[in-house]
């Protein structure tokens, strides 16, 4: 399969919440192309065209990136720490998506540099609407960086 | 519809252009009800506010900044340089409202560590509606850091 284009990758590891998200996608119009990773070792191979996604190019970032923290393998920390450092996969948006309540995981998310931080509300129907506004957000109404922006620092303005 | 743990959000206006500022701001009263929407009219303002100095000194830390670019005496991108480069600062996202298009503006910004980028649309309606998209997004579903009280 050359699932290499994904405009949506939703890294999550609980088959609960990924049927919910899919769902809310879906049912908004918002799920054209959406590739699941479903551990942190497994999202990093597709961020940095590694394993699976070695033909993938870093020249076709997603537009958006749902990361749940609680992960298998890598953690969602480690993803977010690897990918915000890296000059040619900083500037894809990365929106933390997690049921953690902990204060330490929201500052860190951000000083990390992930593009925001929600908490997964436990209601079903919340849920589904917090997925259709963060997907309007993102997909319509957010400018993702130019293609080919990924380049290596040192262009500063 | 607010997640449990959020209470009114604190928001950071820089603008300077003042019927985008007071659009902006009536906007975002009407529809989120945000505790308090602050506004300043160029990038010195905008770094002293945010550190507290100068006639800045009661500020509240704002839990969101949105940002233009084209700025006196400091522009966009110094202003988000700094906010991201201080660590009592960075955790606070930013979000850049700009006419601008150009991909190399927005490429920086995103550089620089800017959470978001929206275009700032020049007719009135679709104005509105960005405005509408932003709070709604950001003070219903986003979870900001606590705000250190001093």
């Amino acid at each position: 399969m050359k699932a290499f284009d994904a405009e949506i990758l939703l890294i999550e590891d609980n088959q609960d919440d990924l049927d919910l998200t899919l769902h809310a996608l879906k049912r908004e119009n918002l799920a054209n192309n959406i590739l699941i990773a479903r551990d942190g070792e497994e999202a990093l191979d597709f961020f940095f065209c590694r394993g699976n996604y070695a033909e993938r190019n870093f020249d076709a970032p997603p537009r958006l990136v749902l990361l749940d923290l609680k992960l298998p393998k890598v953690n969602g920390i480690e993803v977010l720490q690897q990918v915000k450092s890296d000059p040619r996969t900083k500037s894809i948006p990365v929106v933390v998506l997690t049921s953690s309540k902990e204060e330490l995981d929201l500052v860190r998310s951000y000083n990390l540099g992930a593009n925001s931080y929600i908490q997964k509300p436990v209601n079903f129907t919340e849920f589904r609407q917090t997925v259709k506004h963060l997907g309007l957000y993102w997909l319509v109404v957010n400018q993702p960086a130019p293609q080919g922006a990924c380049e290596p620092a040192g262009q500063e303005p | 519809m607010k997640n449990q743990n959020m209470s009114p959000a604190e928001v950071l206006l820089v603008d300077d252009n003042p019927a985008d500022l007071d659009l902006a701001r009536d906007l975002l009263i009407a529809n989120e009800h945000p505790r308090q929407v602050s506004a300043v009219t160029d990038g010195e303002d905008a770094v002293a506010f945010l550190r507290r100095e100068g006639r800045f000194t009661s500020a509240q830390r704002p839990d969101l900044i949105i940002l233009d670019l084209n700025l006196p005496r400091k522009n966009g991108w110094q202003v988000l340089e700094e906010v991201k480069a201080d660590p009592k600062l960075r955790s606070t996202p930013v979000v850049i409202f700009s006419t601008s298009e150009a991909p190399r503006d927005i490429g920086n910004c995103y550089r620089l560590g800017a959470n978001s980028y929206v275009r700032k649309p020049g007719n009135l309606q679709d104005f509105m509606a960005v405005i509408q998209s932003i709070g709604q997004f950001w003070f219903q579903n986003a979870c900001f850091p606590r705000r250190e009280e001093q």
